[in-house]
């Protein structure tokens, strides 16, 4: 049977993929964020996942307003990346399993969560920055992927409380497939941040430590906090939270915090990085 | 009937925020379809070649229009633009959210950047 090792819930700014392009990892402005992927990478080399389930959300190369699913998931034998109109470097594609896919799939609909199912599907910086801090040797990703977009791009978002219950189910039909395949589950986008607006540049450093505390051992207590609650708290696109709700509901057995990281500022963004153990 | 109101707007406004729902989706569909389409290089190098041609093409309204030749991002969001895509349309002048978050705050670049790290210490 699929076991989860873990999750991962990171950032996922695109100024990072260009400092990665650049090689600015060791400079002061980047040292202190790039610096909290070690562990994390270090824990990756000993548990060997198989597949990697990131959950982010699109900004714009996959989905427009014509029609923006709220839950998508991809179901391809491989993803692209593409220009995202401002200079990052496009990345290699990168590799799926559409078998494992279409469980979820079936499983996730079953629990009913109707989501929409992609056979071509690009994935943009929210998927690829995340996968690069983590696996950053090689020209491409080491593992298979599973794409999970949520949209955090047009309101109504689904709610914390929403989020946090679709994990469960994801969670559920990851480790109801029959294959040995070892699975660690990404949330990507947060901390606090806000583009857009007189507000641009929010950050709110009290709430994003209570969130990375509670997420831990409390995540129900996230799910008191409505969309708009959260944006807030958080910002406008503080919001990307959801992402890591998804990411820790999906976490079944006993929850563990290996290692977490916050630096203000990445850009425009508080970045944080968390690794939970998902013990049998 | 509760739930209607609060999806009409009953909740409390949030200062310097526009939250981007279906009522702004529809007013800004034609201005961010024409940023979506900035993901292509080719669309990015036909808007520089002829913007008022190319805004025509997308049917943007003359808010929209004059807001495009002002590059403000402000009354972009007004006429309804969703910040990721406007951000295409800042690219293309090599412009990131950086400055974007300056020109909307009325800082200096250097001062809204500094603002941020600011906020770190």
């Amino acid at each position: 049977m699929a076991r989860i090792a873990g999750a991962v819930t990171t950032s996922h700014i695109p100024a990072i993929g260009n400092a990665i392009a650049r090689g600015l990892q060791d400079q002061p402005y980047w040292k202190p964020f790039f610096d909290g992927f070690h562990a994390v990478r270090q824990w990756l080399q000993e548990v060997r996942p198989d597949v990697a389930v990131v959950v982010y959300n699109d900004h714009g190369l996959q989905f427009f307003l014509d029609k923006m699913p709220t839950f998508a998931i991809g179901a391809a034998t491989e993803y692209l990346n593409a220009d995202e109109g401002w200079g990052l470097p496009t990345l290699p594609p990168y590799r799926g399993d559409p078998e494992f896919s279409w469980h979820l799939i079936e499983s996730l609909v079953a629990d009913e969560f109707d989501l929409t199912t992609c056979q071509e599907m690009y994935v943009d910086h929210a998927f690829t920055v995340p996968l690069k801090l983590m696996w950053p040797d090689g020209p491409t990703c080491p593992v298979k992927t599973v794409p999970v977009a949520v949209n955090t791009i047009q309101h109504p978002l689904p709610s914390p409380a929403r989020c946090l219950k679709f994990g469960a189910a994801l969670g559920r039909a990851i480790e109801s497939y029959d294959e040995d395949l070892k699975v660690v589950v990404i949330g990507t986008g947060g901390l606090s941040h806000q583009l857009d607006g007189e507000r641009a540049g929010f950050i709110n450093r009290d709430f994003d430590l209570m969130c990375m505390a509670q997420i831990v051992d409390q995540p129900q207590a996230l799910t008191r906090y409505s969309i708009h609650e959260l944006v807030e708290q958080a910002g406008t696109q503080g919001v990307e939270l959801i992402n890591w709700l998804v990411a820790r509901g999906a976490l079944t057995g006993r929850v563990r915090k290996l290692h977490s990281n916050y630096h203000i500022p990445i850009s425009n963004t508080a970045s944080g990085l968390m690794l939970l153990e998902n013990a049998a | 009937m509760r739930v209607i109101q609060r999806a009409a707007g009953a909740q409390p406004e949030i200062p310097g925020t526009t939250l981007f729902d279906g009522r702004q989706a529809m007013k800004g569909y034609a201005l961010n379809k024409m940023c979506f389409s900035f993901n292509s290089a080719e669309n990015r190098a036909d808007f520089v070649k002829d913007e008022e041609a190319y805004c025509r093409k997308f049917g943007l309204n003359e808010p929209q229009r004059d807001a495009i030749r002002r590059r403000h991002v402000l009354d972009l969001i007004a006429a309804g633009g969703n910040i990721y895509y406007l951000a295409k349309f800042a690219g293309i002048f090599g412009l990131g959210v950086q400055d974007v978050g300056a020109q909307q705050t009325g800082m200096s670049v250097e001062a809204f950047k500094q603002k941020l790290v600011d906020a770190g210490r």
